[in-house]
């Protein structure tokens, strides 16, 4: 984004648009039943050995579990559908993630381990945050595709095949949740650490 | 949150118990209350029977709503993926509520296929009959609502030609099945007449063990394990959906694949 671009914006401008703080939200809640009942079907027959404690997996029981994740899942999809659409459309997407080139990363990144990095101006990401938010859209497609492949291997046996069939896509699905809840604990700690983020994403400002 | 209603004289852990003993396993029950998940979601779990059973109504409807977007993709000539003898999952792993040594027994001898409902010919079949019918083969993936799969190997004759031969009306819903153990089944009748839905009398060429439904099972490649019932002694063709063991319990209905 150049100079210019920024100054053609008007100064009592939202930083986030209403669909982007409608559809956060709305995906916020989504995502958190997601994986709060994947983690109920995961303990049903888990891939490594340990389990979620039940505390904290949604649903108690399998059939519970199942249930709230195929609710949520049309909560997701749909609501996924349209931001990643209005994203691409609307040149957000390409504005606000690209280009994300890895010497910024890098630069970004030891600057913020060292507490060096500044986020005073929110309608602007650094790489760091490009990567993350742009890797996290990513892994959102691939967690959705993943999905639909362990629920319809039979239906979609094309995209199941492409997953490396039925047993592999169900590891591809659980590391893209991992990845996305380590993308969370990173992303709500910063938000927390800086409010005016988190009033930017519910006020707009 | 809402008021708990108290019924005077009625401690409210009993209305609980109450509302849980239509299903097998009190703690199975209320999978809506309690357990929060993140912190984030207690707000939807609510801490009283109503609002529990206000959001498990919801939940079910979707689910209901599913069974439909199922059914809708269901591709009647999508054949799912066969595999070769060598990926065959040995041992092939014995699944049910109860353990191995607690299923049924059931007589070849003296077994009895009942058939009832919308069909022409309500002539019960013996074993021979059964296993004189023509034998179609299948190596396919069993996919466990919990997750796992297994590939496993079947042979029975196709449902949709035993369904033809005892002249049943398929323009009827759904094909109901019971189990000597009491396990119940239903499926939709297209899924019935899938060319791979099959009436299963052996395992990998052997007749069926007990562990894996002697004398039949219904195999169907297109659905999650629980929806191919073992020990089968009746079928019903029926506009009337009986449900089944585990879909009453919440497991979603169709459970197509």
């Amino acid at each position: 984004m150049t100079a210019e671009t920024i100054i053609t914006i008007p100064a009592d401008a939202a930083i986030h648009p209403r669909w982007v703080r409608v559809c956060h939200w709305i995906n916020a809640m989504a995502i958190l039943v997601m994986i709060g009942s994947g983690w109920q079907i995961y303990d049903a027959a888990p891939l490594f050995g340990f389990k979620f404690p039940k505390s904290i997996a949604l649903g108690q029981w399998l059939g519970g579990g199942l249930l709230w994740h195929f609710a949520a899942m049309w909560v997701l999809a749909i609501n996924g559908t349209i931001y990643v659409t209005l994203g691409l459309v609307s040149g957000r997407f390409r504005r606000k993630f690209l280009p994300i080139y890895p010497s910024e990363v890098a630069a970004d990144a030891k600057a913020a381990l060292t507490f060096k990095l500044a986020h005073d101006d929110l309608s602007h990401y650094n790489a760091v945050q490009k990567l993350l938010y742009a890797g996290v859209i990513l892994t959102g497609i691939l967690i959705v595709l993943s999905g639909i492949s362990i629920w319809k291997p039979v239906q979609f046996q094309e995209l199941t095949a492409l997953f490396g069939g039925y047993d592999f896509a169900r590891y591809i699905h659980f590391f893209a949740m991992a990845a996305i809840v380590g993308f969370l604990i990173v992303h709500v700690t910063l938000a927390l650490l800086v409010p005016k983020s988190l009033r930017a994403m519910v006020a707009g400002k | 949150m809402r008021q708990r209603k108290i019924i005077p004289g009625v401690h409210p852990n009993l209305l609980i118990k109450d509302a849980a003993s239509l299903m097998p396993d009190a703690s199975r029950r209320g999978f809506l209350r309690g357990a929060a998940s993140l912190g984030a979601l207690t707000f939807l779990t609510g801490c009283d029977i109503i609002d529990g059973d206000a959001a498990e109504g919801v939940l079910r409807k979707i689910s209901a709503f599913n069974d439909g977007a199922q059914a809708a993709l269901f591709n009647r000539s999508k054949l799912a993926p066969e595999y070769p003898e060598s990926a065959i999952t040995r041992p092939f792993p014995f699944n049910a509520y109860y353990d191995e040594d607690e299923a049924p027994v059931v007589d070849g001898a003296t077994y009895k296929l009942e058939v009832a409902g919308l069909v022409d010919n309500k002539k019960p079949w013996t074993l021979p009959e059964l296993h004189a019918l023509p034998e179609v083969s299948q190596i396919t993936r069993h996919v466990c609502v919990e997750g796992w799969s297994a590939i496993g190997s079947w042979q029975g004759t196709s449902l949709s030609e035993f369904l033809k031969r005892i002249g049943a009306d398929t323009r009827a819903k759904y094909v109901w099945f019971k189990c000597a153990e009491g396990y119940t089944n239903t499926i939709d009748m297209p899924t019935a007449l899938h060319p791979q839905t099959q009436m299963t009398f052996k395992y990998d060429h052997q007749i069926l063990p007990r562990a894996y439904g002697f004398p039949m099972k219904i195999r169907i490649p297109t659905k999650l394990g629980f929806k191919n019932p073992k020990y089968v002694v009746a079928m019903e063709v029926t506009n009337t959906d009986k449900g089944g063991y585990w879909e009453n319990q919440g497991y979603n209905w169709f459970s197509g694949l």
